[in-house]
């Protein structure tokens, strides 16, 4: 058990996946210097600059390559740096990466780890903001996982290079700091959920920062009576339906809440899903369909946060 | 090449009424081949001079026009004509087709749906065998078209900078799909670009199979020998339409009966003797006729198998 930053605990699993397997490398600009989030921070000096591979700018050429590493037989770990520039990759991710085991007939698979920041982060604005974990989740092959503490991104992160499926993995640009508990031997397998707080009047589901909104909210619902269970989805695709619909069917109430955009939000699936299945009262939270600005009013314009959380909370009446 | 041109030849005629396009109606009875059908023919010796140059271990990517290529590195006519054909014994199990043929037991990496996109996969894969520290090289076939496209300048670029052994060849047909190339690329052309960014090549005839051999060769003995990437340009033409049911009706009469007269298969017989050059057509052509055989009695997959191989990771969550 160590305490560690959520990206020192990304930084931790990765050395000890590279201990372990050879086959593993990590590939992006910058990564040699440790990323320009730390979270690569002393991994070239440990396993050499042919393990951990500094690039050019060529976001859709980092990827490719991953594939093409991956089907000769390595197991790479790609920097996009954020989730707004692996725009740049989409066809190397959706084309090839998510497809190439199914069209190939199972003669290779593109096992690889594509870390891609998402989220709101000190006035980055419109291009370095946006929560596309949705785009990830429609496209058949991939596994999405979105990580929202230290031990689960240490976890996550192992499980993930682990899997042998191409992974969109999304970690939260304004969680890198956040310091908790990690422990090594702490397994998390891709498409558990968990139960952070325990409710009976309603179920909340989040992901990545919002479920620390979340919890802030639970805890002011609680003071007013309202009994809130906080579910961390934790893996989109695929994601927890035991865990979410066992807590919707004694609550009887579903907010999905998440930063990305409400419109065609992921969170829009899985209150369908709950609706179809359990015919309860469901509702959803997000950013509203704007771009995300750069000051502050703006970017917080964007921000699913506490207070809104209470508020749609509320709302249930 | 013999091989090569029967199995066009073979699969477009199987192709017809496949596909609605390019004015072009489908047709009612079912046909064996469906789908988009890109042929090679006419440019048979740039994958024969450029495979005969390649061992079993050494890799190739490929591009939608890649028959040529998957036949030329060792992929079996057999397992090829039954994917075209879709069934469950092709070289992908009837899941790729035309566009996606691979064939990893003979290193052949995969034809590809999107232009340029083989080209980031091969420098990954020749990446991967540097850091395995295996003696293999990576041959990268892509057309005209594709140095218009992005992943060209990054794929060379990351080529050139970590010294990969790959020998990029751009098989020049001089068509992308029904727009001349030339009209639609500016400054010195494809081999000129490569220099731009540092890598070196030659260009050649690309009708002429000898020619092909020994440009690369050449360039193949300076990348085993850890010089870095190389990069082909051959000069072919595209005989055929863009897809096998386009007439190519857009095109000069009379540009296609000047390539018809540089026909690659010609230029070779010329240096054969008569009786050889029969009895290397009747080979390939008894060979094809035994995969047509093939395919029309293979079973097609069972519909289960749409399931399998998309991921493990969530296996069984089709609807939600």
């Amino acid at each position: 058990m160590a305490r560690l930053s959520y990206a020192e605990a990304a930084c931790a699993a990765l050395e000890r996946a590279m201990r372990d397997d050879a086959r593993v490398v990590v590939l992006g600009e910058d990564v040699g210097r440790g990323g320009i989030f730390g979270q690569y921070r002393g991994l070239q000096e440990r396993f050499g600059a042919g393990r951990v591979i500094d690039t050019p700018i060529s976001e859709a050429t980092i990827m490719g390559a991953a594939v093409g590493m991956a089907l000769a037989g390595l197991v790479p770990v790609v920097e996009m740096r954020v989730v707004d520039f692996a725009l740049c990759a989409m066809d190397e991710i959706v084309n090839q990466a998510a497809k190439a085991r199914f069209m190939l007939g199972g003669q290779a698979r593109a096992g690889l780890v594509a870390r891609m920041p998402i989220g709101l982060w000190s006035g980055s604005a419109a291009q370095h903001s946006q929560s596309l974990e949705a785009w990830f989740a429609h496209v058949p092959g991939l596994a999405v996982v979105a990580p929202a503490t230290p031990q689960d991104n240490y976890a996550l992160l192992a499980a993930a290079i682990a899997c042998g499926d191409p992974v969109a993995y999304l970690e939260h640009k304004e969680l890198w700091s956040l310091a908790g508990e990690v422990a090594e031997d702490a397994a998390v397998p891709l498409g558990r959920a968990a139960v952070l707080r325990e409710g009976g009047d309603l179920t909340l589901v989040a992901w990545s920062r919002t479920v620390h909104a979340a919890l802030e909210a639970a805890a002011q619902a609680q003071r007013r009576g309202i009994g809130v269970e906080v579910i961390d989805l934790r893996t989109l695709w695929p994601w927890d339906r035991d865990t979410v619909l066992a807590s919707c069917a004694r609550t009887g109430r579903l907010l999905v809440a998440h930063e990305a955009v409400r419109v065609g939000g992921f969170g829009a699936e899985i209150a369908a899903e709950v609706a179809e299945t359990l015919g309860i009262r469901v509702k959803r939270l997000g950013s509203p369909r704007i771009p995300v600005g750069y000051a502050k009013p703006l970017e917080d314009e964007a921000r699913v946060d506490a207070a809104r959380l209470l508020a749609a909370i509320e709302s249930f009446g | 090449m013999a091989r090569i041109r029967a199995f066009e030849n073979a699969a477009e005629e199987a192709s017809r009424g496949g596909v609605s396009a390019f004015g072009a109606a489908a047709a009612a009875a079912e046909v064996r081949v469906r789908g988009p059908l890109h042929l090679s023919t006419g440019q048979e010796a740039v994958a024969a001079g450029v495979c005969a140059n390649l061992a079993p271990t050494d890799l190739l990517t490929s591009t939608h026009r890649g028959h040529g290529h998957s036949i030329a590195k060792g992929a079996s006519l057999e397992r090829m004509m039954c994917e075209l054909f879709g069934r469950a014994n092709g070289t992908n199990r009837g899941k790729g087709g035309s566009m996606h043929i691979a064939d990893f037991s003979v290193g052949m990496l995969g034809a590809n749906g999107v232009v340029a996109a083989g080209i980031a996969i091969a420098v990954g894969a020749a990446h991967a065998l540097r850091l395995r520290g295996e003696r293999a090289v990576v041959a990268c076939f892509f057309g005209d078209g594709a140095v218009n496209r992005g992943p060209f300048l990054e794929g060379l670029n990351w080529a050139a900078i970590h010294r990969l052994p790959v020998l990029f060849v751009c098989e020049d047909n001089r068509w992308s799909a029904t727009t001349p190339t030339a009209a639609m690329t500016a400054g010195e052309g494809a081999l000129a670009r490569a220099r731009g960014i540092g890598v070196d090549g030659l260009a050649v005839d690309g009708n002429d199979v000898f020619a092909v051999d020994a440009a690369a060769a050449a360039l193949l003995s300076e990348v085993r020998a850890g010089g870095g990437p190389r990069f082909l340009h051959a000069v072919t033409y595209r005989i055929k339409g863009h897809v096998s049911v386009d007439a190519a009706a857009y095109r000069d009469g009379k540009e296609v009966a000047r390539a018809l007269e540089n026909d690659p298969l010609a230029l070779a017989a010329a240096r054969l003797g008569e009786t050889e050059v029969r009895r290397i057509l009747d080979e390939a052509q008894a060979e094809v006729q035994r995969a047509l055989q093939v395919a029309a009695a293979a079973p097609w997959p069972d519909r289960a198998s749409a399931y399998a191989d998309v991921q493990d990771t969530g296996a069984g969550r089709w609807l939600g």
